[in-house]
């Protein structure tokens, strides 16, 4: 929930370090936006946690003026599932890149997803490896030229989105580092969430990806280029609003003219959906940012979190063998005495 | 009749060795086990080698398949689980074709007579059946149809012949039992606890031990039964433990110690997996466990559960070591607490999985990038694990240090009396967490420097999440020192880099000096161990002076750093020599270290040292 009157500013958040991000990284507009969301989720400096990975994205936790911890490539989410294990009173934060999440951290990610451990993970994707000045990513187009692939990458890219859903993350959500409204609507729900919430931020890398997604955000493309989803309305896009998603009768996803098939013949997007394949349907409907690609929260359902249960077992075994006692421990095999 | 109950009469020894061997589906670590349990009720001393192959189950009836189960009982203080067997129980023509050459010339030899069928013979190897060959003329031959015994006594239970014949280990059990005069209500106690829940299984399985025993008692095979006195240990409650059981109880020991929840993360690996399962059984004691994707996993959430003021422990073994040291990295960087647990086994790679080796030394030492020291303590028998669980905790808490514990496979399975110790009389590790400002900055207003150390031990506060006005923020670029911000300046870094091998170093001055046993003052030769080979040594020992040699024995529990006085005692003795499981890592860091002449003796054959091969390395060092 958003509070009314907030305790803390944007500036309370922010550490007295220098933000060293190339002038004009997409970043600093993400950055901006966490910072000036906080103080409207109501928590605290003390018990707010950023875990970071390595990568340009992952220097975040420097910049926020809360507990922070910039640690390996890959392994922020496996680092957060621990903290967020041993300490469920805090508000803990993933933030790394796509290299640092989908290539080598990527078994993290997936396990912290399917687990629900109760973490806020933002997915910086900027289709390519910037701190390491320019190779191909796990997420960069097929062909891409870089200086790790002057003949082009022949790599199939993942899809953020479908890798998410495909884990069965109960909450996952798509923005862009162009929007800061839309950027906050859905860190504030990923925060909201209860259990492991994935965020995609299409985050622009002008030096050495840039305009990767100019086709999509880049304002003058938005009404046609992104996909509003909005749970319980009509996923319909479009400066007049005149296109649409069906779900044709072969159960594909496709784009239509309103016009063509009728308003009540679009789909209705719910985001609360218990089974996933829709929203992975979803995911697919782009092949890349320069095609009409959804945006906004994909799914987002209600599942018990691995913090929440871990405490819950504990809490159990305490009721059923009282809290633990040393001494009967050790005398809890055989035993002899002698005298 | 007055003969025939003299002749039953139990004969007494000091001592006996028993080797259990059958198919990896027999269930000899189980016999072995249970036998160990009665005699460890008993009162004997004992030591224990259970040896099993990595495959969960082999081909049937091939020697890969064969699982062995050595056990040394005794009414003396023992070390070690016994140089050679002078009793082997064959279930099965593999296992004795595997075991028999570690029996002893004129050793017992029990064979399951039943199993002795061609397909079996073929199976192992032979081309002659050994029982009527004349080969097995050497030992003391028992034949019994175990098989048939015990589907003979189960039969009227109504069990399947198939289900039937899994009983013939209790068969076995009972006859060793009757042998040796065990008490029979330790094993049938805990028959009716396991299998309570499968009353024919129970009832089955109680009366195949019956039959054993009987068997014994009755078949005119044997001339009498056998005792063993129990030893006479200190008073005090014992119980019989393994040393990985030892371990994760030291960890439970070691959070209530401390007054903080253990956090474990780990990833299933022979032959650590136990303490994981182990801990995982207590959570009333607040102890989180983690089955992570993988071995990186396992110590990045232990990590993190340490930044959030846990107690946290990641177990593994030498592979697992590999894939975690750049996690330890960060450790030695962000200073904060944490447990690493090594159950060393054969290597390189998967190697020999199930075997014990001591070959992750200079792993533990050495196997990170950058200039990254960590204290290092091993353990020395199974039950002294507990202590060393203890202790690992105890230096990772009050240095906010990652610790390397090493243990071993054999360690990690073998079992020995434990007089179980006081609660009252373990140590309080407990530590502060920091609550307060420590800095004032240029502004004259407070501030936290999470990098400010505390001047005697060169620890860092640690400051956990929640605290209010301590909000900071570590990684694993390297800090200036004091404030802990990101620097690149190339002094602070050799600071820095000082700062941390001081800080190791100077845990010199917080452990005891190293203790010698034997000949202190006139040694000729001095014989320093670490970890499991200390049963063996102190076998060893004990057979050179009892031969008229002046040896003495000085055992490491902390190799980083060593003791403070370590340097002066070998200095004072003419010849030094070292024996490990591993091709001499110990020697050479005595070598680099002290400048001494330290020869190495050494064995990487997936089992322990005995103590006679020991004592012949000893003879041959002092040239006698």
């Amino acid at each position: 929930m958003t509070i009314d009157t907030p305790t803390t500013t944007p500036q309370d958040w922010a550490s007295d370090q220098e933000v060293r991000w190339c002038p004009g990284c997409g970043d600093y507009s993400i950055l901006k936006a966490v910072q000036t969301l906080m103080p409207q989720l109501g928590g605290t400096p003390e018990n707010t946690v950023f875990v970071s990975g390595i990568g340009c994205a992952a220097r975040f936790p420097y910049y926020m003026n809360t507990y922070g911890m910039h640690s390996i490539h890959g392994r922020a989410p496996a680092i957060a599932t621990g903290l967020a294990m041993a300490r469920d009173d805090l508000d803990v934060w993933v933030v790394g890149g796509d290299g640092d999440m989908l290539s080598i951290g990527g078994n993290h990610l997936i396990h912290a997803l399917r687990r629900n451990v109760n973490l806020t993970i933002l997915m910086f994707n900027n289709q390519i490896y910037g701190l390491t000045k320019g190779q191909y990513s796990p997420t960069s187009e097929v062909g891409k030229v870089t200086k790790s692939t002057p003949f082009g990458s022949l790599d199939q890219p993942f899809n953020p989105m479908s890798v998410a859903l495909g884990a069965e993350a109960s909450f996952v959500a798509r923005t862009h580092d162009l929007d800061r409204k839309h950027m906050m609507e859905m860190f504030r729900r990923a925060r909201e969430h209860r259990g492991a919430a994935f965020v995609e931020v299409f985050q622009n890398c002008n030096v050495f990806n840039d305009g990767a997604f100019a086709a999509i955000t880049a304002k003058g493309a938005r009404d046609d280029m992104l996909i509003p989803l909005v749970h319980g309305q009509p996923i319909r896009f479009g400066a007049e609003q005149e296109k649409g998603v069906i779900v044709d009768d072969q159960g594909r996803a496709r784009i239509v003219s309103v016009a063509d098939v009728g308003e009540d013949a679009i789909l209705v997007h719910d985001e609360a959906r218990a089974e996933p394949g829709l929203a992975f349907m979803l995911s697919r409907l782009s092949a890349g940012p320069y095609e009409p690609t959804p945006i906004g929260v994909f799914r987002a359902v209600a599942r018990p979190d691995y913090g929440s249960e871990t405490n819950r077992q504990l809490a159990a075994a305490q009721d059923k063998a009282g809290p633990g006692d040393l001494t009967a421990l050790l005398h809890s095999r055989p035993t002899w005495d002698v005298d | 009749m007055a003969d025939l109950d003299q002749t039953n009469e139990p004969v007494e020894l000091d001592r006996v060795i028993i080797r259990f061997a059958g198919d990896s589906g027999d269930g000899m670590q189980l016999t072995g086990d249970r036998f160990t349990s009665a005699s460890a009720v008993f009162g004997n001393d004992l030591s224990t080698l259970p040896e099993f192959p990595a495959e969960i189950r082999a081909p049937a009836g091939t020697l890969a398949g064969v699982s062995a189960f050595q056990v040394h009982i005794s009414d003396h203080e023992i070390t070690t689980p016994g140089d050679a067997p002078s009793v082997l129980v064959a279930m099965n023509p593999a296992a004795l074709r595997s075991e028999l050459h570690q029996l002893i010339v004129a050793g017992t030899l029990i064979v399951n007579t039943d199993a002795f069928e061609e397909r079996n013979l073929t199976k192992a190897g032979y081309r002659t059946n050994p029982l009527t060959d004349g080969s097995l003329e050497r030992f003391t031959v028992y034949e019994v149809p175990m098989t048939t015994l015990t589907k003979d006594a189960v039969a009227p239970l109504g069990v399947k012949p198939r289900d039937a014949e899994r009983s013939k280990n209790f068969f076995a059990l009972g006859l060793i039992s009757w042998m040796y005069t065990r008490p029979s209500a330790p094993t049938l106690d805990w028959i009716d606890e396991k299998f309570g829940s499968k009353p024919q299984m129970a009832a089955a399985n109680r009366a195949a031990f019956a039959a054993g025993h009987a068997f014994g008692e009755t078949a005119e095979l044997f001339e009498h039964p056998y005792s063993i006195r129990p030893a006479p240990h200190a008073p005090g409650t014992y119980t019989n433990i393994t040393g990985n059981t030892a371990l994760a109880w030291g960890l439970v020991a070691a959070g209530q110690m401390a007054k903080l929840p253990i956090f474990l993360g780990g990833y299933p690996i022979t032959p650590a997996s136990d303490i994981l399962h182990e801990l995982s059984k207590h959570k009333n004691f607040g102890i989180r466990t983690l089955q992570a994707e993988d071995e990186i996993a396992g110590i990045g959430a232990a990590l993190g559960a340490a930044f959030g003021g846990h107690l946290a422990v990641t177990t593994t073994s030498g592979p697992g070591i590999a894939l975690k040291s750049e996690t330890m990295g960060l450790a030695v960087s962000l200073e904060l607490p944490l447990v690493v647990i090594d159950i060393q086994r054969g290597g390189p790679s998967t190697g020999l999985p199930t075997k014990t080796e001591q070959s992750d030394l200079l792993q533990a030492m050495y196997g990170r990038h950058g200039e990254s020291p960590i204290p290092i303590v091993a353990a020395y028998s199974p039950a002294r694990c507990f202590d060393v669980a203890i202790e690992a905790a105890r230096i990772a808490l009050k240095y906010r240090t990652p610790v390397l514990l090493l243990s071993d496979g054999y360690l990690a399975n073998g079992s020995e009396p434990w007089l179980l110790p006081q609660v009252v009389d373990l140590p309080d590790i407990s530590v502060d967490f920091a609550t307060e400002t420590n800095h004032i900055d240029g502004d004259g207003n407070p501030e936290f420097w999470p990098y400010l150390r505390d001047p005697d031990t060169l620890a860092r506060p640690w400051a956990i999440p929640g605290t209010p006005g301590l909000e900071h923020r570590i990684g694993g670029i390297e800090k200036a020192d004091g404030s802990g911000n990101i620097s690149y300046d190339p002094a602070n870094h050799e600071r820095m880099v000082h700062l941390r091998a001081d800080k190791i170093a100077g845990i010199a001055n917080d452990i005891p000096p190293v203790t010698v046993v034997g000949d202190v003052d006139d040694a000729n030769l001095l014989v320093v161990g670490w970890g499991s080979t200390w049963g063996a040594i102190d076998g060893a020992v004990n057979r050179c002076r009892a031969r008229g040699h002046r040896v003495a024995h000085a055992h490491l529990v902390h190799l980083n750093p060593f003791p403070a006085n370590l340097g002066e005692v070998l200095q004072r003795y003419p010849h030094v020599v070292v024996p490990e499981m591993n091709l001499g890592q110990l020697s050479r860091l005595l070598r680099a270290e002290f400048l001494v002449d330290a020869k190495s003796v050494t064995k990487v054959r997936g089992v322990p040292f005995s103590a006679g091969e020991l004592e012949a390395a000893f003879l041959k060092e002092m040239g006698a």
